[in-house]
């Protein structure tokens, strides 16, 4: 028997509205399987649940917001009787639970080992998640092979905290009548919350390049010639590619400022910034992009964007990203000065790629041209750190067959 | 005790020499004998002026037998005498390996804890001057392995002053390594310096994100490592073993219980070394502080080259020492 949790899908989430559910009473369900559809400020979140068993009993209806590690439902494992109906009224009693959860994890995030896969820890993370009750099966690890070293227990432990709230707390919610949720406003009050914070606490510098796009450019289309229609790439692959390239050259730029300290990341999880439709913006994190070829990054965007856009995300790629990019050549603006997204210490913006004017040996002609640009946590790296970054992007942006 | 003491100018060699001076002035059974210690002044000039000072009975030149006058230390130690042999380098020293192996550090098992060898050797080690493979390498590591003796390995002036009277003291054998490249080394000594113990490393650096254990020249290359570090904003702790046998296991693990990581930074070679004996140990008795592999930094398994870029490439170096604690801080978060 095991309660299925409203979970904590964010440092700053303290409670959270079911909005469905994609089983009832008495439904047979297993690890893994997607079975509730949660509404955060941050925008839909399908939740999985982590036993194998059949659906007891559902006490949270849709509709109702509840703060985070209430219990929605219970799981009773195959073949073990009902629940006798008192014993979900109130909160779980001891017995059915025989070690208590700790009090920092209210419920399971996403799992990242895959059952049965041995976790790569370091001695000293095991201990540490052993005294903090941390489950190291969710934990992304930054060490080599993606080993989970102290710095993810300690900023998973942390992010399980619910955070103090911000500014004036929000009223409580209308009981019984649960009205239809604002998803606009609690993702404009999100996006509120950490600019405002990227721009009280993080001192940004910014350097803008301007980079030469023909020999990229000319790369792609010579690519698209080989590729039907559906499998062609955009230039953002490419973006990305020479961001993750430039990452691997300038890895200062990739990681997050924490506890007065700078840490830089190995893993490349790119935040890639998607506008909605009805106004607002996401970031999810495409993970790895060093290790994608351009078809899986084609892919894992089209994804993502097609998920981001229908706000059907997973949490780990909403709290990932090692560096955020922003792409706003779409809508023929030239520069783009980024607001850094905390905790993180660099966001990349690109331009619209034009004809221009270009110089070169001595001489003119026109060629597609575009601005990189990147806003910098001046905590973390110095002009000259950044320099390093833009000029690298530029040379893997020369190599496109190299990325 | 108010106030700073007062301190004087000096070097390694200055305070080897005061060390010795001082043993000889304190106790009439000190007898210091080796090749060219007398009229020539010690290979390194360490001894130079004592023969005047203290007389031929004191001061002894003895014949190119290292198994012979190390074999006259322990029979004279055995007699009631507080000798100091001196060996020029580690690398001759083999030749009284069986004296020192099979007598000095075996008599008082074997004589059922009769008879006790206070007996001193000393002796340099180390590679840096261009002295090629016959002269530089680093073996203290090797007598670090026999049950019997101590082996201490004094890193700064107040050591190099100090150790040799506790030394002389103990009431079994002791082994000084002292590494050559640091006889010109420059630096303060306290002019009241006295004896310390060899019972202790010592941290002389404090930091957080990584324990740089470490002794002898190695130190110094250690610690302007850490200072570059630090400017990188990399936090290491340089921990001078300064005695090799018994290892101060106390002061290693408190060390990596707070940094979580470990870097061996040993002149010797790395296979069956020291500083494999240091990783040993700490992933017996602390492998749960662990948050990464302990790395060793040790000389390349090559006799040591006398050319001088080959030979400062095969020992370890400052440079080496930041890129490696780089390397292992860099994955971290």
């Amino acid at each position: 028997m095991a309660e299925f949790r409203m979970p904590s899908l964010g440092a700053d989430m303290e409670a959270g509205t079911l909005v469905e559910w994609n089983v009832q009473s008495g439904d047979r369900v297993k690890r893994g399987d997607i079975i509730a559809l949660v509404e955060t400020d941050k925008g839909l979140i399908e939740v999985e649940v982590f036993e194998d068993g059949v659906v007891d009993k559902i006490h949270v209806q849709p509709g109702a917001k509840v703060p985070v590690g209430t219990a929605l439902a219970f799981i009773r494992a195959e073949g073990a009787a009902p629940l006798p109906a008192a014993a979900v009224a109130g909160p779980a009693p001891a017995a059915v639970e025989p070690k208590p959860a700790p009090a920092a994890v209210p419920s399971p995030p996403l799992p990242v080992t895959p059952p049965g896969e041995r976790v790569i820890a370091s001695p000293s993370a095991r201990k540490l998640a052993a005294e903090l009750g941390v489950d190291l099966t969710v934990i992304q690890g930054s060490g080599p092979r993606g080993a989970i070293q102290r710095a993810d227990i300690e900023l998973a432990s942390r992010a399980a905290k619910p955070a103090p709230p911000v500014g004036k707390p929000a009223p409580p919610p209308p009981p019984e009548r649960p009205a239809p949720p604002d998803y606009q406003a609690g993702m404009r009050r999100a996006i509120a919350a950490a600019m405002s914070r990227s721009n009280r606490e993080i001192p940004h510098y910014y350097l803008e390049m301007e980079i030469d796009m023909e020999r990229a450019l000319a790369w792609l289309e010579g690519e698209n010639l080989k590729r039907s229609i559906k499998d062609r790439l955009l230039p953002a692959v490419l973006l990305l590619k020479a961001v993750a390239g430039a990452l691997a050259d300038v890895p200062e730029l990739n990681g997050y400022w924490l506890d007065d300290r700078h840490q830089v990341s190995e893993a490349i999880h790119i935040g890639f910034a998607i506008s909605m439709r009805q106004g607002g913006l996401i970031t999810p994190a495409i993970h790895n992009v060093d290790m994608l070829s351009h078809d899986e990054l084609m892919g894992a965007m089209r994804d993502l964007i097609t998920r981001t856009r229908a706000g059907r995300l997973r949490s780990s790629e909403m709290t990932d990203a090692t560096i955020t990019v922003t792409n706003l050549g779409d809508l023929g603006v030239k520069t783009v000065f980024g607001v850094i997204y905390p905790p993180q210490v660099a966001l990349v913006g690109f331009g619209r790629i034009m004809e221009r004017p270009w110089a070169e040996n001595g001489m003119l002609g026109v060629r597609r041209v575009m601005s990189a640009s990147l806003a910098g946590d001046h905590r973390a790296t110095d002009g000259h750190r950044g320099s390093q970054f833009l000029e690298a992007l530029n040379k893997h942006l020369q190599g496109p067959e190299t990325l | 005790m108010n106030g700073k003491p007062e301190m004087i100018k000096t070097t390694y060699r200055e305070a080897a020499r005061e060390g010795l001076r001082d043993a000889l002035a304190r106790d009439p059974r000190v007898f210091l004998m080796g090749e060219d210690v007398g009229h020539y002044g010690g290979c390194f000039a360490v001894s130079k002026g004592l023969l005047q000072e203290f007389g031929p009975e004191r001061i002894r030149d003895t014949p190119l037998s290292e198994l012979a006058f190390t074999g006259m230390g322990i029979g004279a130690a055995m007699g009631g005498m507080r000798p100091i042999v001196e060996i020029m380098t580690v690398n001759f020293s083999l030749l009284a390996l069986d004296q020192i192996l099979n007598n000095a550090a075996t008599l008082l098992h074997m004589s059922g804890g009769q008879f006790n060898v206070p007996l001193v050797i000393r002796m340099a080690t180390g590679a840096g001057k261009q002295l090629a493979a016959q002269h530089a390498h680093s073996l203290e590591g090797w007598y670090a392995h026999i049950p019997g003796i101590r082996v201490v390995s004094p890193a700064t002036l107040a050591d190099v002053r100090g150790m040799l009277w506790t030394a002389l003291e103990d009431p079994d054998p002791v082994l000084i390594f002292e590494n050559n490249t640091l006889y010109t080394m420059e630096g303060e000594l306290a002019v009241d310096a006295g004896p310390v113990d060899i019972d202790h490393a010592r941290v002389l650096r404090e930091g957080s994100d990584v324990s740089i254990i470490t002794y002898s020249a190695s130190l110094h290359k250690s610690l302007a490592a850490a200072e570059t570090l630090a400017g990188e904003g990399i936090s290491a702790e340089v921990i001078d073993l300064r005695t090799l046998r018994p290892l101060d296991d106390a002061t290693i693990m408190g060390s990596v219980a707070k940094t979580h990581r470990a870097l061996i930074v040993d002149e010797g070679w790395r296979s069956g070394g020291i500083s494999a004996e240091i990783s040993a140990r700490i992933v017996e008795q602390a492998f749960y502080e662990l948050d990464a592999p302990v790395e060793r930094l040790c000389s390349a398994e090559v006799p040591i080259p006398y050319a001088r870029h080959m030979e400062q490439a095969a020992i370890p170096q400052a440079e080496s020492i930041v890129a490696t604690v780089k390397r292992m801080v860099k994955s971290h978060g």
